[in-house]
Parts: structure tokens; sequence; C-alpha cells
């Protein structure tokens, strides 16, 4: 056997033109510069120069690449630049809106007493003297908070067992029976009920059943619930049919009960994943503004009993002090408060949020060795 | 501690199609039997009517009669769920509970019922059982670790110390090997042999080699053709079928002539 040398070649035969590693930075450099001269001759703004730029670089970038790489490359790199703008796009709104919420809304959060007071005896004398700049700006949020807490955990109470339960149904028993396709129709019905229709079933419901004017918390949890119950019972059903059906049977196979295996089990098993659906779903609802109004009233005093009196919550609080400001003729002090009670709803949602991915962690089935 | 299975006429149907026809067979308490035949051909569907597991497929239903030491398991007022706990199964693919420790794997039987164990009939109930699966020297280590952490191998022993932890009469294993390689198949072999001290163990397999390995008897089954039901062809000593079968379909089988 002998052995060939091997040729010496300057580059190889798989190989076509690269470009350099620097391309995209040039191009973006380039990019910049071209369009702020563009943007120039017509008049500049910030969001004008961005568009140009961005169009800029991507037709530089594909272009240099299909010049020098081939068009293989090139339609890569122009999918690769599209699908960038998209994300970018999408990212856009939801960085304005919580910049947005994060500038106004500070000095109101920062406000001594703005979580520890309600609206209680605050009336327009206290802003009107804030505007002139001879008072604190006084009120808080304190009420709200309580009342959103209060009807949020109120409508999860009743939403959970009732979505779980149903969820459980439809997967475990349904086996596509008239009634388990029935609610499923439903459910998916109730998916798409706007929610101030909700809001008006549960004050008729209780203006039926408890008296005319029935308005407290506990009507405006059971809003919230028609809101929440399809959310929670498709996130469950989702969870409940990706168990797979090989742990039913081995729990079967050791002489275990259907119920005790869809509670020990199928539950445990999914519950991470019904969990944060569970957290998603409170998220969703903790923001809805038309069917507490229409349910709980608003209150500008501290109300603890869910159960009586009108109640007030941040949406419904933002809702009153943009629209009714205490002092109509200075409305700045309680716009503050209703950008502080904006921020202080956005925090509560990105925690709830937080909250759903670390009882993901916690409660997934673990793999360590 | 092991009870024998008399089966008589027995049809199996999944709604209206019958899935297999008129089997009748006797299997001995404290042995081996094996399934063979091809794909499709109801030695599955079959295994799973011996302990009501079929039922769990909606629209399958039996006609016949089953009897557990005489006791028929398809009689008015038995529930699955006691049959079940006299007949145990190991599946195809090892699926230990994911939420589980391996401890908790093996005590689930146990544990899923609420019956109450104290701590120490629980350590001994446990170390049995993983002895009994020769699976105790490499979990005993790390028994409060997730039974999903370990091989395929050892996943499919620690489902069959699962299996015999509640203390059955007979244990099912449908297809038990298929999921894993020599070197595992080799460890669950030797426990089936073991295991028939104590049990009656009935085995459908693919692998027809193992078939002559673990089995006492042998039962061949076969489908005259897609849409028809399986049949039992044959019934006889292992060393019978392998060698001296006296159906020709048999022989044709186990030659390599076809399937």
């Amino acid at each position: 056997m002998t052995s060939t040398p091997t040729p010496v070649r300057k580059r190889s035969a798989l190989t076509k033109g690269q470009l350099p590693k620097y391309a995209p930075y040039v191009v973006l450099g380039v990019a910049l510069v071209l369009g702020a001269a563009i943007l120039a001759l017509i008049g500049f703004n910030a969001f004008g120069w961005g568009v140009v730029s961005a169009i800029l670089f991507a037709a530089g970038l594909v272009g240099w690449s299909a010049a020098v790489e081939g068009s293989r490359k090139a339609k890569d790199k122009l999918a690769t630049c599209l699908v960038v703008g998209a994300f970018l796009v999408a990212l856009l709104p939801l960085i304005s809106v919580i910049w947005t919420v994060m500038v106004n809304g500070i000095p109101g959060l920062l406000n001594p007493g703005f979580l520890g007071t309600s609206m209680n005896g605050v009336t327009g004398v206290f802003d009107n003297r804030a505007a002139e700049g001879t008072g604190p700006v006084v009120g808080g949020i304190y009420h709200a908070l309580i009342g959103t807490l209060q009807i949020t955990l109120l409508a999860t109470v009743i939403s959970v067992p009732v979505g779980l339960l149903t969820a459980i149904y439809l997967v475990e028993y349904g086996n596509d029976r008239p009634l388990a396709r029935a609610i499923t129709f439903f459910v998916d019905v109730m998916t798409g009920i706007p929610s101030i229709v909700a809001g008006l079933f549960a004050a008729a419901f209780f203006f039926a059943v408890v008296g005319p004017g029935t308005k407290t918390g506990a009507v405006a949890a059971v809003a919230l619930s028609v809101l929440m119950i399809p959310v929670v019972v498709r996130s469950s059903e989702e969870m409940l049919k990706i168990v797979p059906n090989e742990l039913r049977e081995a729990a079967y196979a050791l002489g275990v009960r259907k119920w005790r295996t869809i509670l020990k089990v199928v539950i445990p098993t999914a519950i991470s994943g019904i969990a944060s659906g569970v957290t998603l779903a409170i998220a969703r609802v903790i923001g809805e503004t038309a069917p507490i109004l229409v349910t709980a009233g608003f209150a500008t005093s501290i109300n603890n009993n869910v159960f009586g009196g009108w109640m007030a919550s941040l949406p419904t609080f933002i809702y009153t002090q943009i629209l009714n400001p205490t002092s109509p003729s200075n409305p700045d002090p309680s716009s503050q408060r209703a950008w502080g009670a904006a921020l202080v709803l956005i925090i509560l949602v990105m925690l709830l949020n937080l909250g759903a991915r670390l009882i993901a962690r916690v409660f997934a089935p673990k793999a360590g060795r | 501690m092991s009870k024998r299975i008399d089966v008589k006429d027995l049809n199996v149907y999944y709604g209206n199609f019958l899935a297999v026809e008129d089997v009748s067979i006797n299997i001995e308490a404290k042995s081996v039997t094996a399934f063979i035949g091809p794909s499709g051909c109801g030695k599955s569907t079959f295994l799973r009517t011996l302990n009501r597991m079929h039922e769990v497929l909606p629209g399958a239903r039996v006609e016949g009669e089953v009897l557990l030491d005489g006791d028929n398991l398809y009689g008015p007022g038995v529930d699955p769920v006691t049959v079940r706990s006299q007949i145990g199964m190991v599946f195809q693919r090892p699926n230990p509970f994911p939420t589980m420790s391996i401890r908790d794997n093996v005590l689930a039987g146990v544990k899923l019922n609420n019956q109450k164990i104290s701590k120490g009939e629980a350590d001994a109930l446990v170390e049995r059982s993983l002895r009994g699966a020769n699976l105790w020297n490499e979990v005993k280590d790390r028994l409060e670790k997730p039974g999903s952490g370990l091989s395929g191998g050892q996943q499919q022993r620690l489902c069959i110390a699962r299996a015999i932890a509640v203390e059955p009469q007979v244990i099912l294993m449908d297809e038990p090997c298929s999921a894993l390689d020599p070197i595992s198949t080799l460890a669950v072999e030797d426990l089936i042999n073991e295991l028939k001290d104590q049990y009656t163990v009935v085995i459908v397999t693919h692998n027809m080699q193992q078939a002559a390995r673990v089995s006492d008897k042998t039962a061949f089954f076969n489908i005259a053709g897609t849409g028809k039901p399986g049949k039992l062809i044959e019934f006889a000593e292992t060393s019978t079928i392998f060698n001296n079968p006296s159906q020709n379909a048999t022989e044709d089988y186990v030659s390599g002539r076809f399937g």
C-alpha cells in the first residue's frame, strides 16, 4: 500500500466563499449611517431611522452574501433577518408598555403611604393643594389592592375545583360521550364570552337570587370565575391528556382503583402543568375591569369583607381615577395614582408568571440519578 | 402462593370485531407459559383478558370463562380490581411512576391503595421485592432517587419488583424484554426462572429463542389473515412445540418459514 501525498491546496473544495466574521457589524454600521443621512434629507425621526436602517441592513447583508457566498447562504441570511425583525417588532409594544408604565408609575409608587392607605377622605381639596405644590399627594391603593387580591383569590377558589374536576371528567371518564362532547363545546363557547357579559351575568344572577342591587366582591369573583373556568379546564385537560396511558395501566395492574389512580398517579404527574395553567388563568383575570365595575362597584375606603358592600380593585381604581379625577380641575395627582396602580398591577401579573415557572419547576418529575 | 388458570371457550371482542376466537388453555401453577405467534395474532389481547386489563380500552369485552383456581374472573359481581391485585402484570415498555422514588415505586401497590404499613415492614418489603427482582444490589444506595433515572433494563426489573411487591398469584408479562438489550434481557430471563418457584408466570414474546429458554409450556397463536380473529393453534410442552409440533403452521413458524 502506497500512501499518496495530499495535494496542497489553498482552499478546501468543500467550501465556497465566506463572509468575514465582522460582516454583519460593518453592514449594520453602514446601514445606520446611511439611514441617518437619508432621514436627514426628509426630516429626522428616530422611528423612521430604525425602519430605514433595518431595511438597508437586510438588503446590504443579503446582497453582499449573494455576491460572495452564493444564493443559498443569501436566502438563509434573508430568513434570519426576517425572523429577527419579526421578533423585534413583537417585542417593541411590550417594552414600550413596560417603559411607559414604569416612567409614569414610579413616582406614584414611591409616594409615601401609596401602598398603605386608601382613598377614604381624600378630596379634591388635597389634590388642588398638591397640584399647587403646597401639599403632598395623599391617598393610596391599599383598598384596591386588598379588593383585587380577595376577589381574585375567591375566583380561584371557585374556578380551580370546578375546572379541574371538569377536565378530569373529560379526560378520564368522558370517552367522547355526547355529554363530554357537549361540555367541550360549551367550554369553547365560554372561552369566547366577552368579559362584560360575564359581569352582567353574575350581577343579574345575584340580583335574582340575593336581591336587587347586590354588589359585593363575591359577585365579582363569580363573574371572574366564569372567565377563568374555561381557561382552567382547557389547560388542565391538555396536561392530563399528555400523562402516558402506560402509567394508568401500571397502576390498574397493581390493583389500584380508578379514582385512586387519578388522584395519586395521574394528577401528581401532571401537577406542574396544571399549577402553571392555573397561575396563568389568574394572571388572565386579575386585570379584568368591566366585569368588576358592574358587580363590585367602586369603593374609596377599605372593605375587608368580600361578601358585603362595594369593593375596590386595581383595574376599577385606575379606571375611576382617570375618568373621574378626584379633583376635576387638577387631574394630575389622580393620574399619578392611576399610573402607580397600573405599575402595581403589572408587577402582580409578572410575579404570577414567575410563580407559574417556579411551580412548574418545583413540581416537575425529577430525573436525577 | 400461586394459582392455576383455566380458560374455557374464550372469545375476545373490540366492539363488534372478534379479535381472539375460542381459546381454551390450562396454565399450570408454578410454571412458565409462553405465548408466541406473529404480530396482531391476539396473544397480547388474550394475555390482557387474564387480569381484565383489556377492559381499560373502550368497547372491549369477552365471552367465555377464565377460572383462577376454579373461580371465574368474569363471574357476576367480580371486581376487576380484586382480580388485578391477584394477577399482576409487567408491560412491554418499562413504566415506573415518574413522580416517585425507587422505594415508592416498589411500595406503589401498597401506598396507592392507602394500606397502612409500618416503616420496618415497608423496608423489609422493599428489600425483599428488589432482591426478588435481582435489582437490590444495584439500587440499595439510591432508593430515594427517582425511578426514571435508572437504565431501561433496571427500570423493567423495578417494574417487576413493583409487581411482586403486591404478592400476586400470577404474573403476566407482555413482551417484557422487547425494549431491552441482550444483557438486560438475560437478567430478566434469569429472574423469570427464579420467579416460577413462587409464581405462575405467563409471558408473551416475539422472540422464539426466549420462549425456548424460559418456558415450560408454549402456546402458538396464529391469524388466518387481516380482519380474521386470532386463534390458539397449538399448546404443548415447549420442547414438543419446537422439536416435534403436531401442526404444520406451528412447524412453519418455529422453523422460520414465515413470521
